[in-house]
């Protein structure tokens, strides 16, 4: 079903090793993973399978111990400042906790106009920035002239979570990576966060790969679905597949780890803004 | 930044080391303009002249000074109460004692009363019952020799005549002339007395508390400038390069810094030992907890999200660490230099305790000042001047740099923990 589409990050063997001797911890152990462009991807497992270290890896902000990633069908190569900023045009983060994402000592404008420059807006008049500044909060729900010249502080978590959409908004990755984006804000932004992130998949048909230990949630956004355990791929499959004919034991555990007030499968695939991917 | 600086204006405990450090500074900038002069001259040709205001007896006995008469009362009587040795109030007592006086009564520390009950009481005739002959005599020399003291005969003044070198009788003083001290050029003013060589010591103590802060000035830079590279190389490049600073550190760890300061110290010899060096050496060897302080705030840094941001926004480095870590570790590296500077204040003064201090003629430090009242026995000769006065300023000193330290601390300190 995906023969048309392109692969535009995938791996081999990909494996992390902490430490030394006793102390060694493998996070991520020979995972191999095929992603494709304009997909939206979960990556579901409980808190320390390596999930964040997986994703770290794939943004090039810790080495790989061993195993192969591949960007665009290419071999991937970070070996330079140079070439780690051209890969960073491509791939972006959302980080899990909002409040430890933001530089305390800079305004919140540096952050939308540091984006703007990296995709080679240096030179533009001042007016034109924050026109782009302000479509980019408008994204996100935000009046760019109540976020201007404010400290990260002075906003909530699900403010600042948004704020990092609009940043995305401005950079027009071609993957984006979401860790956890809204598992530390509370209930009510935690539904507007998934929405513009679907929004922004929808608009831009940028790749999301969204990371989660919450199996409704995933269910809820993605195409397909991968099942971390331990540092290793359990199961994968598209999010029908895997929700509604798990085969792993850790995924049947996983799925009884979901409350059910009321039947979340059937709430959440009826949502207005889930769009089939056809081929 | 803004609200923390107006939190640290409300601490108390900062304001109050920040007044008394501020203080300290003034008062040492301004004195010198009013007490013009080298501190290092010998004006005292006695050791440990006590604190007073010394006037030129010279001066005072100058015929041409304008003197006043006025007969003031019981001014003979202080007169002898401020020059009757103690050993004669004690043989006032005995006597007074042998005579039939309850010991209570008297008071050799009020001499006044002591000579009033004398004055009433001795009778050079009556002999005491059971008191030998040379007692009874001395006694009677003794009360001559009071009331010789109230006898106040004029003194005479004469100045040898230019020509023949005759004695020239010029005038007599008596116990009712007085001048005016407006009327006197030379009155020296010495509030903390002088040392052993005769040097003023207040003005040597301002010129000290200048000198070894500059020693602390230097020292706690260096130290600090070392600490926070080694710390910042050490935190976020990490690696090997971070094992073989922490290697270093440790290594500097297991000796302690004031050995290795005595040592390096007594290896440059007393020729090289200048105030910048022994700055600099003391900024050499305390370094250490610094790195380590920045490191391990550093090593918590660099994995917060917004570094790993900073660098998905394509930052470089020296921009990451300027921009994204050091802002984060300032407060922290202010609140160490000031400890570095205190720490230093005291290292030169242990230092030049054991006589390994700056080798300087020139001027003086708290060190020096310290070492020179010991090597002259101030102590022993009850000279407190000499030393108590620095043992306070260096407390002093301390004192409020660490209470600033502790003020900051409590503001800073939360905010870096979250
Ligand atoms: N910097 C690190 N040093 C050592 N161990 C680490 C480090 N980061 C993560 N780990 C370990 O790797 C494992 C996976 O962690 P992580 O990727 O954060 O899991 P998750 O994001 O799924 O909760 C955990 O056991 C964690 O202790
Ligand atoms: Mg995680």
């Amino acid at each position: 079903m995906s023969e048309y589409r392109e692969v535009c990050l995938s791996g081999t063997g990909v494996t992390k090793v902490f430490g030394i001797g006793s102390k060694k911890t493998v996070a991520v152990n020979n995972v191999d993973f095929k992603f494709y462009s304009g997909e939206l991807i979960s990556i579901v497992g409980e808190s320390g399978s390596g999930k964040t270290t997986l994703i770290k890896m794939l943004l090039g902000l810790t080495s790989v111990t061993s195993g192969e990633i591949f960007f665009m069908g290419e071999k991937r190569d970070i070996s330079s400042h140079k070439k780690k900023k051209e890969y960073w045009r491509g791939i972006q983060a959302i980080f899990q906790d909002p409040y430890s994402s933001y530089n305390i000592f800079s305004k919140i404008d540096s952050v939308l106009l540091d984006c703007i420059k990296m995709r080679g807006g240096r030179g533009l008049p001042y007016e034109k920035k924050v026109d782009m500044m302000r479509e980019a909060c408008s994204f996100v729900n935000l009046k760019f002239d109540e976020m201007t010249n404010k400290y990260p502080f002075e906003l909530s978590g699900g403010q600042m979570q948004r704020l990092m959409i609009a940043r995305i908004f401005l950079l027009k990755p071609k993957i984006l990576l979401a860790d956890e984006p809204t598992s530390m804000i509370d209930a009510c932004s935690r539904a507007t966060i998934l929405e513009m992130l679907l929004k922004l998949r929808d608009e831009t048909g940028m790749m999301i790969i969204f990371i989660t230990h919450d199996m409704g949630l995933a269910y809820y956004v993605s195409d397909s679905v991968y099942i971390m355990e331990k540092g290793k791929f359990v199961e994968y499959g598209s999010a029908n597949e895997v929700v509604l004919t798990p085969k792993a034991e850790y995924t049947k555990q996983l799925l009884n780890d979901v409350p059910k007030i009321h039947d979340p499968w059937e709430f959440s695939r009826n949502k207005k803004f889930r769009k089939e991917i056809t081929v | 930044m803004k609200n923390q600086i107006k939190q640290l204006l409300k601490s108390g405990k900062f304001m109050v080391g920040f007044i008394v450090f501020m203080s300290i500074l003034l008062f040492i900038t301004i004195y010198p303009f009013f007490v013009p002069g080298n501190p290092l001259q010998m004006i005292g040709y006695n050791s440990f002249i006590p604190p007073g205001t010394y006037l030129s007896l010279y001066d005072a006995v100058n015929p041409n000074v304008f003197v006043y008469t006025l007969r003031i009362p019981g001014a003979a009587e202080a007169r002898i109460v401020n020059t009757l040795p103690m050993s004669d109030r004690e043989a006032m007592r005995d006597w007074l004692v042998r005579a039939g006086m309850p010991e209570a009564a008297i008071d050799i520390y009020d001499p006044e009363t002591l000579l009033a009950l004398w004055n009433a009481n001795y009778d050079p005739d009556e002999r005491i019952e059971g008191m030998i002959l040379a007692d009874h005599r001395a006694y009677q020399r003794l009360n001559n020799r009071i009331q010789g003291m109230f006898d106040a005969s004029a003194l005479r003044l004469y100045s040898a005549d230019p020509e023949t070198g005759e004695p020239q009788f010029q005038a007599p003083i008596t116990d009712t002339d007085y001048i005016a001290l407006s009327d006197i050029v030379n009155i020296r003013r010495l509030p903390l007395g002088t040392d052993n060589f005769g040097r003023d010591m207040l003005k040597q103590l301002v010129q000290a508390i200048g000198v070894s802060l500059r020693i602390g000035l230097i020292a706690g830079s260096i130290a600090t400038a070392i600490g926070l590279l080694l710390g910042l190389v050490a935190g976020y490049v990490g690696g090997w390069v971070d094992e073989i600073i922490m290697f270093i550190c440790n290594l500097l760890t297991v000796i302690p810094g004031f050995v290795l300061l005595v040592l390096l110290a007594f290896s440059i010899g007393p020729a090289g030992r200048s105030v910048t060096i022994v700055g600099i050496v003391i900024g050499l060897t305390t370094w250490v907890w610094t790195t380590r302080a920045v490191r391990s705030q550093v090593l918590s840094l660099r994995n917060r999200d917004h570094v790993n941001l900073s660098k998905l926004s394509g930052h470089s480095l020296p921009r990451i660490v300027f921009k994204d870590i050091l802002p984060y570790i300032a407060s922290y590296v202010v609140m160490a230099f000031i400890l570095q500077v205190s720490g230093a204040i005291l290292a030169e003064a242990g230092l030049s305790m054991l006589g390994l201090g700056p080798s300087t003629t020139e001027v003086a430090t708290l060190g020096l000042m310290m070492n020179w009242a010991m090597s002259f026995s101030a102590h022993i000769m009850g000279a407190w001047w000499a030393y108590f006065p620095v043992v306070f300023v260096i407390a002093l000193i301390s004192f409020s740099l660490n209470l600033m330290n502790t003020g900051m601390d409590q503001i800073f300190n939360p905010q870096l923990r979250d």
